[in-house]
């Protein structure tokens, strides 16, 4: 971490190198975004020669330029998260802490926010918590899994993935997932397991090879009446697999 | 002192920033007028009174028949009208979720509950401020010592000290600004009317009794007797309750 400051020992140099976002945006409804942004400016100690520059810094990076006159409580939850990461990064701080910085959006918003926090990769160290998968995997460069208070796991996506499982696979959904249409996939050449899970079947073969076109075209060929595909190394399936995996041993 | 500045500033512009601030100027210059009026008016009948008579002529003052008065009135509404002010200062952070900004910030506890204070001491300022415009009168048309009616400000200003460092209290404890309001005026009242129970005490108990009360202090003030003593009683009452509220966020912001 660039902020080599202990928490303990010197909690102000901490507090002035990091930006926090909490969950619950600290938001006072009845000032304009400028005043507020002014005002994070002056307690996060930025000089006073420097406040005004900073705030039109990040009313600009955040894309608050049209509403910065505008009263908090009359701009929408886009916008109302918008100025809590801006405020996060009044002080130009070295580590970013976003908490949840998409919640309660609508896609469109969501997307937007996105590419905020991919714009500022870079400048800041950003650190993003968040309980929504897929978001990991379009914005950050590490994982760090969490449960319960204990750390599961810790390295880049694709390390993640290959330390979990040697098996890789896909989830078929088709028409009818009974014993009979198990039984077929099991006679691929290859295919190491085959099992019921919901209306699916999830087809499994060892990591390194690639038999989803071979599942595919016995589906379409047997008439099974194929509905859905999808990989089993999808974000969501690693993660339950650290979660539960490790919680066993 | 700069930092704590910064928080009192941001409070006092979310007072007017909302109706709340005009609301209490004018409903207290409302209530202030009124009592202020029926003093007047008393001393008017009465010094009617006292022209036909030289003993009661002697007697007239205008410090201790109007503004006395008056002083000792308002302070009943005070124990409604400031525990209004302070409620929001911490509870409202906690519900909004707005005090996670001021305890990640750079700021001590200390600036923190100061600066709240500090903003609730201006308003209460501006409040007596505005108040001494009819003292104005009482100067254009009588001849008021000076000595006591800046004394009995002084007792207003620090019994409402006293009342808001109450209020502030009770606002870093709870995120309902209803128990906020509420147990303020109800401690604040006992704290006033304490002197009542000293009148059936004795001996030392009355002693302690009475001293804890505010009356008694805030009386000598009215009437013009400045003691260090009513001084120190209630800086020490003001000071006793910040130290809880700084202890109460200290103890939040490990959380």
């Amino acid at each position: 971490m660039g902020a080599a400051h202990d928490v303990f020992e010197a909690p102000d140099a901490v507090k002035r190198a990091i930006g926090y976002l909490p969950e619950v945006l600290p938001l006072y409804q009845d000032m304009t975004v400028s005043a507020y942004l002014g005002f994070v400016a002056e307690i996060k100690q930025v000089p006073k020669a420097k406040r005004k520059a900073s705030v039109a810094r990040v009313v600009a990076s955040a894309g608050l330029k049209d509403v910065a006159g505008r009263l908090i409580r009359n701009i929408s939850r886009g916008f109302k998260q918008r100025v809590g990461i801006a405020q996060a990064m009044i002080n130009d701080p070295q580590v970013l802490i976003l908490d949840e910085p998409t919640i309660g959006l609508d896609p469109a918003q969501i997307m937007e926010i996105r590419e905020l926090i991919r714009g500022l990769r870079g400048e800041h160290t950003i650190l993003l918590s968040t309980h929504i998968l897929p978001e990991v995997t379009q914005v950050c460069d590490g994982v760090v899994v969490i449960n319960e208070g204990r750390l599961m796991a810790c390295g880049s996506l694709e390390d993640l993935a290959a330390s979990v499982s040697s098996a890789d696979g896909v989830l078929v959904k088709l028409r009818r997932a009974g014993a009979e249409e198990a039984a077929l996939f099991r006679g691929l050449p290859g295919v190491d397991k085959v099992s019921a899970e919901g209306s699916e079947l999830r087809v499994e073969w060892r990591r390194g090879r690639d038999l989803r076109d071979d599942v595919a075209r016995l589906a379409l060929d047997r008439g099974l009446g194929l509905r859905e595909m999808r990989s089993l190394a999808g974000i969501e399936d690693l993660y339950l697999q650290i979660v539960s995996g490790r919680a066993e041993q | 002192m700069k930092n704590a500045w910064s928080i009192a500033k941001k409070e006092l512009g979310l007072y007017f920033r909302s109706p709340v601030g005009y609301v209490v100027f004018f409903i207290f210059l409302l209530i202030w007028g009124f009592f202020f009026t029926s003093a007047v008016r008393w001393f008017h009948d009465y010094s009617l009174q006292a022209a036909q008579n030289p003993y009661y002529a002697q007697q007239l003052n205008i410090n201790q028949m109007v503004l006395g008065p008056t002083f000792q009135n308002i302070t009943i509404f005070f124990l409604l009208l400031l525990p209004a002010l302070t409620m929001r200062l911490f509870a409202e952070e906690k519900k909004m979720g707005t005090d996670e900004l001021l305890f990640t910030s750079p700021l001590s506890v200390g600036q923190i509950v100061g600066g709240k204070y500090l903003a609730s001491l201006v308003m209460l300022l501006v409040m007596l401020a505005l108040s001494a415009v009819s003292c104005l009168f009482i100067f254009l048309y009588g001849n008021p010592e000076i000595a006591p009616l800046l004394s009995g400000y002084l007792g207003l200003f620090l019994l409402g000290a006293a009342f808001m460092a109450v209020g502030l209290f009770f606002s870093a404890l709870t995120e309902s600004q209803v128990v906020a309001v509420i147990i303020p005026m109800g401690l604040n009242l006992l704290f006033y009317i304490l002197s009542w129970a000293a009148s059936s005490a004795s001996g030392v108990r009355k002693g302690i009794i009475d001293y804890l009360s505010f009356i008694q202090h805030f009386e000598g003030l009215v009437r013009g007797v400045f003691d260090t003593k009513d001084i120190v009683y209630f800086l020490s009452f003001c000071f006793f309750w910040l130290f809880l509220t700084h202890s109460v966020i200290q103890s939040r912001r490990w959380r």
